[in-house]
């Protein structure tokens, strides 16, 4: 099974790097762009039975971290 | 009583033979070695420190990984037992991953990687790590990083403030840390994390001798008890 883990900082946590892509894409031209948040994406492949109690355990304690981040996953079953 | 002060290495550490230098200059004492996929610590071990630079590589978030690693359970253990542990720049990073101290260090707010020397004020000269400066007093330390910008959320923020945990803060704007946060204490006082580099300024060869007192007062206070 494949499983997409998306990190994101909370809202209301100052994201530097989003403000400077959001500069540079200013800078570029583009018009109406009110916000950029740059988050991370995780990619695994694990086993089929692995529980949404582990992925959600594997998300607490490693890939995301609490106290800034918010996770989401996505499952992508393979028939 | 001997000193018998110990500092881990992670692949990517690039701090920690400053670190064992400054910690054997200022106690006469071989610092002890340790490597990050140890299991346990040297015995008697009574100082921890672990260093800056960029363990494993940064990946996945500064100090994320390091904090997960064999030696880091020991670590955790022994600042349980109230052994004293200095964590240094990415030591600081891997002590907030490690949730023995709280907030996390965040991408600095001007995006730029500051290497410069900084002037910090003493907020906390109670600690034991602090006992050998006075509140108030300003001192310059060298600060090297991208990611040192404290964050807290108000309320943590409110306790570590009321609970006299500001160890340091910087006197002026350095990386857009929440209420200029530099280092902070945990709640029994025998951790500090500081982004700030004491072990760099030991001596006045390194361009100053601020930092000294921060292991002159650990080490003594270690000894005399």
């Amino acid at each position: 099974m494949k499983v997409r883990v998306y990190v994101s900082l909370k809202p209301g946590v100052l994201d530097p790097q989003g403000r400077a892509v959001h500069h540079a894409l200013e800078g570029l031209g583009f018009a109406g762009v009110d916000d950029v948040r740059v988050g991370r994406f995780i990619e695994m492949d694990v086993a089929d039975d692995t529980t949404d109690e582990a992925l959600d355990d594997m998300c607490r304690k490693l890939l995301a971290n609490m106290v800034i981040e918010n996770y989401r996953i996505e499952k992508l079953e393979t028939a | 009583m001997a000193f018998r002060g110990a500092v881990i290495t992670f692949p990517g550490s690039n701090c920690d033979r400053d670190m064992a230098v400054a910690l054997e200059k200022v106690s006469g004492e071989p610092a002890i070695r340790v490597w990050h996929g140890d299991a346990d610590l040297p015995e008697g071990v009574d100082f921890i420190a672990i260093p800056g630079g960029f363990s494993y590589g940064d990946y996945l978030r500064c100090g994320a990984i390091a904090s997960r690693s064999p030696i880091m359970r020991a670590v955790i253990a022994a600042a349980g037992r109230g052994v004293p542990v200095l964590g240094v720049c990415n030591g600081f990073q891997v002590l907030t991953e490690s949730e023995l101290l709280p907030g996390a260090l965040m991408r600095n707010a001007q995006l730029t990687f500051t290497c410069r020397t900084v002037p910090l004020t003493v907020e906390n000269s109670q600690s034991l790590f602090t006992a050998g400066y006075e509140a108030g007093q300003t001192i310059n330390i060298p600060v090297a990083h991208h990611d040192g910008n404290y964050f807290a959320d108000t309320q943590t923020l409110d306790r570590l403030e009321g609970e006299g945990r500001v160890a340091f803060r910087y006197a002026d704007e350095v990386n857009g840390s929440q209420r200029s946060i530099a280092g902070i204490l945990n709640q029994a006082g025998n951790v500090l994390g500081m982004m700030p580099h004491p072990e760099r300024a030991i001596e006045p060869e390194l361009g100053g001798s601020d930092g000294r007192a921060l292991f002159e007062s650990a080490i003594k206070g270690l000894v005399d008890s």
